[in-house]
């Protein structure tokens, strides 16, 4: 079983978009949404929930005030002024590393665990897919990102299918580094912006960091060709494979209004072709 | 004031709309780029940056005369950074939240503080305006101590317009935390709304006012400004799609020094958003 992780430094590249073309394109996978934080892909994947558990980590202080003497120490020890004057911890603010628990003279502070989350298994049109959803306001990302992976790889195990399709968070903080470990490779969905290839670069820099092997796709390629280029470019310069260019199309909106993918919506539309194709690379690096 | 820019989902124009914003306006404004994972408010402002500082968060030092291996360290971390294994102590500096407990918790006092890099902030400006941006270490995972870091450089009596990361977890709540407005930049498709909801819900809880931007208003469906309606959420300003406009931007322009127009657009927004505050 191999994974390849979707990823793109910058949000809005087409991550999503492009792992529900893959889906319908590729055999014998199962879908994994990494992105906890905003997830989007079950709005096209449709997904008939067949499992639901509560995410429990971490934990979050929570004072007594009927055995709290207001002697002030856990106001003192902590670093995240996350204790009012009048004792009461903000949850928000609570990092969950239980000084206060531990050092309060009168027991007088509870530490329970946080529910700050849901994960699911599904199963879509394109075949089994394990997803999620954080919290508003949640910390933990990324050891949610790490467990809906492991499903995702316990599912393929399960129904002997040989490839996870992971959509991965933007950014390159906590949960996509929680999202490459492991990975068979990252396909990252660069677009021919300033902005998009400054992030681009900064992904690429990440996974050649966990030492993750790297190939880029430029989306709305038309945009600026000459941008583009320069990814294209860089991408070479360090090794990391360019599978195509998909040019700027209005399709995948209207299939994502639609809920549907590229590939569903208009299977030969510029946008579709171009994912065809790159798809078609894709699979056979896998293959090898 | 403060003006916190958002959007839950990525790549809706949040930056666009931050520095135009700030750009647009005759008063003095400061930026601050929070989204120190992904940082691009510097590739349109174009700042001469004046000051660069590495930022730190403290992890534990272990001075092994000292220490009698009694384990207390690795019993009070909820975080696995710190553990007594044998004969020895490991740490593991990427993981630890520097909470200081294992500091405290030590009979022997044989943990001291050192230092793990958590990125870099830089400050500079352009043609009287204060930029201040973050940029994390590539590798490291932990962005909000370096947010909350960033957010001590705002300057008190002007305007402060924050650019905020993707998303509705941590990162996001220490970029809009304190905020006097959070201003949500959305496109009107069915991921930019489900994002938005998520946002909206993470605004409610910080108890902040907030308004709508919609950004390539013309592509998508109308459920955005249905949802909008319903949840009392003021459409401030709409920005259709244009391909001049995703051009400039693809090259780092702004949108105000294309189409110079759209500056009157951003004064109305910032009036507005002066009007909703009070």
């Amino acid at each position: 079983m191999k994974e390849l992780v979707i990823i793109s430094g910058k949000g809005g590249t087409g991550k999503t978009s492009l792992v529900a073309a893959f889906a319908s394109l590729a055999e014998n996978k199962v879908l994994c949404d990494a992105d906890v934080d905003a997830a989007n892909l079950h709005l096209i994947m449709a997904p008939d929930i067949k499992e639901r558990h509560d995410f429990q980590s971490g934990h979050t202080a929570i004072i007594n005030q009927d055995v709290c003497t207001q002697c002030g120490l856990c106001r003192d020890l902590c670093r995240w002024d996350a204790i009012s004057e009048d004792f009461v911890v903000d949850p928000i603010e609570c990092e969950g590393c239980g000084v206060c628990y531990y050092f309060c003279p009168e027991e007088a502070i509870d530490f329970p665990v946080n529910t700050c989350g849901e994960w699911y298994i599904s199963d879509t049109r394109f075949g089994p897919m394990a997803h999620a959803r954080l919290g508003i306001a949640e910390d933990n990302s990324g050891k949610l990102v790490t467990l809906i992976r492991q499903e995702g790889k316990k599912l393929a195990e399960e129904k002997n299918l040989d490839l996870l399709l992971t959509d991965g968070p933007p950014g390159v903080g906590c949960p996509v580094i929680a999202s490459l470990g492991g990975a068979a490779a990252v396909l990252i969905v660069a677009e021919p912006t300033v902005s998009g290839r400054h992030d681009m670069e900064r992904v690429a820099e990440l996974a050649a960091f966990f030492k993750i092997p790297a190939m880029v796709c430029v989306n709305k390629f038309d945009l600026n060709p000459d941008m583009g280029q320069a990814i294209e470019s860089f991408a070479r310069e360090r090794d990391i494979v360019v599978m195509g260019r998909i040019p700027f199309d209005s399709a995948f909106t209207k299939a994502m209004v639609q809920g549907k993918t590229i590939v569903e919506f208009d299977g030969h539309c510029e946008g579709c072709k171009a994912v065809r194709e790159i798809w078609d690379k894709l699979a056979q690096r896998l293959e090898n | 004031m403060i003006i916190s820019i958002a959007s839950g989902k990525g790549g809706t124009g949040k930056t666009t709309v931050a520095t135009n914003l700030a750009v647009s306006i005759e008063t003095d404004v400061q930026i601050i780029d929070c989204d120190v994972e992904e940082p691009n408010a510097h590739l349109f402002i174009h700042p001469d940056i004046e000051k660069v500082k590495t930022i730190t968060t403290p992890v534990p030092e272990v001075d092994m005369e000292k220490c009698n291996l009694c384990g207390k360290c690795g019993e009070i971390c909820q975080f696995k950074a710190i553990l007594v294994l044998g004969e020895m102590v490991l740490t593991f500096h990427e993981l630890c939240h520097s909470c200081g407990g294992c500091i405290l918790v030590c009979p022997e006092k044989a943990i001291t503080e050192t230092g793990r890099e958590l990125g870099v902030i830089e400050v500079g400006h352009r043609n009287g305006l204060d930029f201040v941006h973050g940029r994390l270490r590539v590798g490291e995972a932990m962005s909000p101590p370096l947010i909350r870091k960033l957010r001590e450089y705002t300057l008190p009596g002007t305007l402060t317009i924050i650019d905020a990361p993707p998303g509705t977890s941590c990162p996001v709540i220490a970029s809009m935390k304190g905020a006097d407005f959070v201003l949500l930049v959305t496109e009107p498709t069915p991921f930019g709304l489900h994002d938005l909801r998520l946002a909206v819900e993470a605004v409610k809880i910080l108890g902040i006012l907030c308004g709508l931007v919609i950004n390539c208003s013309d592509i998508g469906n109308d459920r955005v400004k249905d949802y909008a309606e319903k949840e009392d959420v003021p459409v401030l300003m709409e920005i259709p799609f244009d391909r001049r406009i995703a051009e400039a931007y693809s090259r780092g322009e702004m949108l105000v020094d294309v189409i110079p127009e759209w500056k009157q657009e951003f004064k109305g927004l910032y009036h507005r958003i002066e009007e909703i505050v009070g």
